[in-house]
């Protein structure tokens, strides 16, 4: 494989989201809007997201006999929170890991780089 | 492929080639073949192939790229306020007939061009899939799975970025070349390799890219038949190429070498391989792609798995150590050593990896390493480094299979 899918994922938790300034936000905003940019003009971004806030989570989940709960709010029990993601096409995982420190997220909470599975394969 | 893709693909080098050798210009010109391509694509199955395929596809791609120019011209004076460009018509003086140069081939000159030092191999493999394949953004897009909008862009700034280098469409200097060609060639196996190694289902589109691969590689031995490299890689690609009906089964899993049902496999190409990598050893300078073709041949010409010649392939890993330092290399080298003299002496090959920051963590030396414990019937320990291989790769057939392994001990 020439190049791998990661995931960037952003992760955020009401307080540290709470206590952003103003200009924090304008930050973080103007940090994205350039990374995407980037990304975009390199052939590189696959995909990304911001995520709307947990409150509007559902969590859905089928039992044994089919029937269906929906839960208002996310399945763990987690400070944490997923709040946006990217997906990248990199050379390598060092590549995605500079990207991801790249985030202002990553100075407030955490970036999580985590390789995407594919189908390709060699055999043994 | 049909006929007329075919004919197309085999055609875009020389017309692009046409167009650059006339009005320069290689981005602009590029993307004027890619709208001659799809406009012929358009109107010859309906219409007919023209008598003279190629000077149709220099005339509908000449007036495309000279309204090219124009706008081009048109937007920079609006940007500067200044002819920083000449005026089209010096471009487009209606000079003799563009032609073929006398028949000079510049298909490599392209390739070298397209595989620029100073791109990345993605935007390599990008642009020489586009530029000398004759591929559609979208083919070449739904070959690497991403999206036809990021493969745009990555062609787009890859062409850019040759730009900027200043790169004119000339061959290297001689001094250059032997470096040059080799990134070339490295362009078309990681092209056949994402092919290769794509399975089934979701990427079927990838398997295209072997065969697109192939042809490629035909296309530069023509030019250079007494290339023992460009041989040696045509050879390995025909050789491991062969085996591809027999590498995954009815459900799409991965079959190993040993276990596959070698009726499969592609005779033919086994047959061509063979000669050409024996033809090229005989009478070149040795490289690795010539040593890693014989070892293919070895595997290719066994009738049945255990028939396999082990101890000539140890042979021709120990000499492909020696020219080429690549951790993959002395891992396959332990695969041979322990299939010639058994486990123990494969192991003690791997200990080496362990420490080797490119190795250290990665699936298939964890994989190599079960699958040498499970020979010399040490179950548990194979068991967990089967286990731990399975979660250390990004391959979902592969980790199928580790996974099967580790449940079948």
């Amino acid at each position: 494989m020439v190049t791998v899918k990661y995931m960037l994922l952003i992760y955020s938790n009401p307080e540290s989201w709470a206590s952003l300034s103003a200009e924090q936000r304008d930050d973080l905003t103007r940090s994205h809007q350039e990374l995407t940019r980037e990304l975009t003009e390199q052939g590189q971004l696959v995909s990304a997201a911001g995520l709307a806030d947990p409150i509007t989570t559902r969590t859905v989940s089928v039992g044994e006999d089919d029937t269906r709960t929906t839960t208002d709010g996310p399945y763990a029990e987690a400070k944490e929170h997923l709040a946006g993601f990217y997906l990248v096409e990199c050379d390598d995982i060092d590549e995605a890991i500079e990207y991801a420190a790249r985030m202002p997220d990553a100075k407030y909470l955490a970036v999580e780089v985590r390789p995407v599975m594919d189908a390709s394969g060699l055999e043994m | 492929m049909s006929d007329f893709e075919l004919l197309l693909r085999e055609e875009t080098p020389q017309v692009l080639s046409a167009l650059v050798r006339h009005y320069g210009h290689f981005d602009l010109a590029e993307e004027a073949v890619q709208e001659a391509l799809l406009a012929a694509s358009q109107q010859w199955p309906s219409e007919g192939v023209p008598s003279n395929p190629r000077g149709w596809l220099i005339r509908v791609g000449s007036r495309r790229l000279t309204d090219l120019l124009r706008s081009e011209s048109a937007r920079r004076k609006r940007e500067e306020n200044v002819a920083s460009l000449s005026a089209p018509e010096e471009f487009v003086a209606s000079g003799p007939e563009i032609g073929d140069h006398g028949g000079r081939d510049d298909t490599l000159t392209l390739l070298f061009l397209c595989c620029h030092p100073s791109l990345s191999a993605a935007s390599q493999i990008a642009l020489t899939l586009r530029a000398v394949g004759g591929l559609t953004t979208a083919q070449i897009a739904a070959g690497f799975l991403v999206p036809e909008a990021t493969m745009a862009q990555r062609i787009s700034r890859a062409k850019r970025s040759i730009k900027q280098a200043g790169s004119t469409f000339e061959m290297p200097p001689e001094s250059e070349r032997d470096a040059r060609m080799g990134v070339v060639l490295h362009v078309l196996y990681l092209i056949f390799n994402e092919g290769y190694t794509a399975s089934s289902g979701v990427a079927l589109h990838s398997a295209e890219l072997t065969t697109e691969a192939i042809r490629l590689t035909r296309g530069v031995r023509r030019l250079l038949p007494d290339d023992g490299e460009v041989a040696g890689l045509l050879a390995l690609m025909l050789l491991t190429d062969a085996r591809r009906p027999a590498r995954t089964d009815a459900d799409g899993a991965l079959v190993p070498l040993s276990d596959q049902d070698r009726s499969l496999w592609n005779k033919d190409a086994i047959v061509e391989g063979e000669a050409l990598v024996t033809d090229a050893l005989s009478r070149s300078q040795l490289g690795p792609y010539q040593v890693q073709a014989a070892i293919a041949a070895v595997h290719g010409t066994a009738e049945r798995a255990e028939d396999t010649d082990w101890r000539q392939i140890v042979a021709l890993y120990q000499v492909l150590e020696q020219i080429s330092d690549n951790p993959m290399v002395r891992l396959n080298h332990a695969v041979a050593v322990a299939m010639a003299s058994g486990p123990k002496e494969g192991l003690a090959l791997l200990e080496p990896l362990d420490t080797d920051g490119r190795m250290k963590d990665h699936h298939r030396l964890e994989a190599v390493r079960a699958h040498l414990l499970e020979m010399s019937g040490e179950k548990e320990a194979a068991r967990a480094s089967y286990l731990l291989a399975a979660r250390r790769t990004t391959s979902v057939p592969e980790q199928n299979y580790l996974k099967s392994r580790a449940d079948s001990l």
